[in-house]
């Protein structure tokens, strides 16, 4: 699901891969609308965020897998105090860290859309939703959540 | 062959400081910070500038030792050390890391140092400024998580849900090292108290910090210095010891994105046991403690993670009364630490844990034979040490 407005102000870095490429495959799934997750094709074993190796069997053979865009609540924080001239006003706004099943509970950090005031619950099952900014230079998606 | 510690070996017998700033309000070149540091440690020790023959320094400190040395006029330079990684979490590292050279005979008389004036270069508390970002912080950053009072707040939020912390343990580690600041000179607060209503009605930074729970961001520089135990004897000040020193961190503490297995953690679980180990005591021993305050809910889980209390405990054991000198149960940051004396990047910590042992505080302790000093929670490396009397060995 995409979203409508964007979450925070325009004018926050904007997210791109490193000149390695480590990460590439990542930002490209989610232009497209797919959130994908390392995956070791020898041991099977999910990771994030991406390395070049697998932590568990050292494996260099590692591959991106579309997961289900849905994940619980590990831990959350509103943020009031900017840190950047881009959010001087805009007034709180939450992030949270989610863990996904799918990818044996790797976590994921996002915004968590909707009334920036509004209770957090630990636990809490959420959705991911993207949000696309295809005119930025270079254009880019992010991966928010929200409550299911 | 003899046993593999640090045990006794090396003294720290000078301790120095600049006065403390506010961020940008230093009037001096950090460089000439350190300077001053550092010559102000080696009187208080009674030894000649000149006989400082090695460095450690951590968090990618910009006063390089061999310029250092060049502009002091030392005789040699035979110990040029930088921790790595960790930011603050390398100060009692930097003290293990000297001692280390002390008592293997790499050098005879090492300075631990840190210059900061914030105001010249970069502050901390600011986000990436660049229009594009790539790496681990891409995963962060473009979401509004940047500064570390950001990207440690869910750790502790975690961390408080799982074992039911309330925010007035918080608050009792924030008013600690107020309480201890109104009694010291050279803390940037003193003259300025904190109280429960004025910590209450302080602004949320972020969830769950509020202001107070907020380090300073402070120009400035602090030293200290390490001879072999032996030569300590001779020197003016009553000896401080090393018992142990221990850092790193423990399983994927630095996996991406905030994907470590022990996330709601200070990082002390597989430090801790080694530091205890070295230094021959249990958490019962400890007279005292100073803890890296980046933030008070890393205190907290510092704090359990060497024993002190478990988690479970921590609503009944954070309460002002029990961390204040000179009578409560665990006398924590008794000059004030990075909240309230100066963020000299935790430096200072190190100062105050000697000034104990000393008998010299502001905040004096009646007994301090044993004087805990923790670096740099939530971090990886993180690094903690204890220091001893005479007594003690």
């Amino acid at each position: 699901m995409a979203t409508g407005k964007p979450y925070l102000s325009p004018g926050l870095p904007i997210p791109v891969a490193e000149p390695d490429g480590l990460s590439q495959p990542y930002w490209e799934g989610l232009r497209q609308g797919r959130l994908l997750v390392q995956r070791c094709k020898a041991c099977q074993g999910w990771q994030w965020g991406p390395e070049w190796i697998c932590h568990r069997c050292r494996s260099f053979d590692l591959d991106w897998v579309e997961v289900a865009g849905k994940g619980r609540i590990y831990s959350w924080e509103r943020v009031w105090h900017p840190v950047h001239p881009a959010l001087k006003d805009h007034g709180p706004y939450v992030v949270v860290l989610v863990e996904l099943p799918a990818a044996d509970n790797v976590r994921m950090i996002g915004n968590l859309l909707g009334d920036p005031h509004q209770a957090v619950s630990i636990g809490a099952s959420v959705a991911v939703a993207f949000e696309h900014h295809a005119d930025a230079d270079p254009p880019f998606t992010l991966a928010h959540w929200r409550l299911a | 062959m003899a046993p593999r510690t640090l045990r006794g070996r090396v003294a720290i017998v000078g301790i120095g400081e600049t006065t403390y700033y506010k961020h940008g309000q230093a009037p001096d070149a950090e460089f000439k910070l350190a300077l001053m540091a550092i010559l102000n440690a080696a009187k208080d020790a009674g030894i000649d500038p000149r006989d400082i023959d090695g460095f450690a320094s951590y968090s990618n400190d910009r006063n390089d030792p061999s310029r250092i040395a060049a502009a002091l006029g030392t005789r040699e330079l035979r110990f040029s050390n930088m921790q790595w990684g960790g930011g603050g979490g390398g100060g009692s590292a930097a003290v293990g890391s000297a001692a280390a050279a002390v008592a293997g005979g790499l050098a005879d008389c090492v300075v631990v140092f840190r210059a900061l004036a914030q105001g010249q270069f970069a502050r901390f508390g600011q986000g990436p400024q660049a229009k594009t970002i790539s790496g681990d912080m891409a995963f962060q950053a473009p979401y509004g998580l940047m500064s570390p009072g950001q990207r440690y707040a869910m750790k502790v939020m975690r961390f408080m849900h799982r074992h039911g912390v309330k925010q007035e343990a918080l608050r009792a580690i924030a008013l600690a090292s107020y309480h201890h600041a109104q009694s010291n000179p050279r803390a940037v607060m003193y003259g300025r108290p904190l109280d429960e209503a004025k910590y209450d009605n302080s602004r949320w930074i972020v969830e769950p910090f509020h202001l107070y729970d907020c380090c300073m961001e402070n120009d400035g520089a602090a030293a200290l210095i390490v001879v072999p135990a032996e030569r300590a004897r001779d020197l003016p000040h009553k000896p401080v010891y090393l018992l142990g020193a221990s850092g790193g961190s423990d399983h994927r503490a630095g996996a991406p994105s905030h994907n470590v297995p022990n996330y709601a953690s200070a990082t002390f679980a597989s430090v801790a046991p080694h530091l205890y180990a070295m230094a021959g005591v249990k958490p019962g021993d400890v007279d005292v403690v100073q803890s890296y305050e980046n933030f008070t809910g890393g205190v907290l889980m510092s704090l359990v993670e060497h024993g002190f209390f478990a988690p479970e405990a921590a609503n009944d054991f954070l309460h002002l009364e029990n961390l204040i000198a000179p009578r409560g149960k665990l006398p924590l940051n008794t000059s004030g630490g990075n909240l309230a004396e100066c963020y000299m990047h935790g430096l200072e910590l190190q100062l105050e844990g000697v000034r104990q042992v000393r008998g010299q505080s502001t905040a004096q302790l009646p007994k301090a034979d044993v004087s805990m000093v923790i670096s740099g929670p939530m971090v990886t490396p993180v690094s903690s040490m204890i220091l001893g009397s005479e007594a003690t060995l």
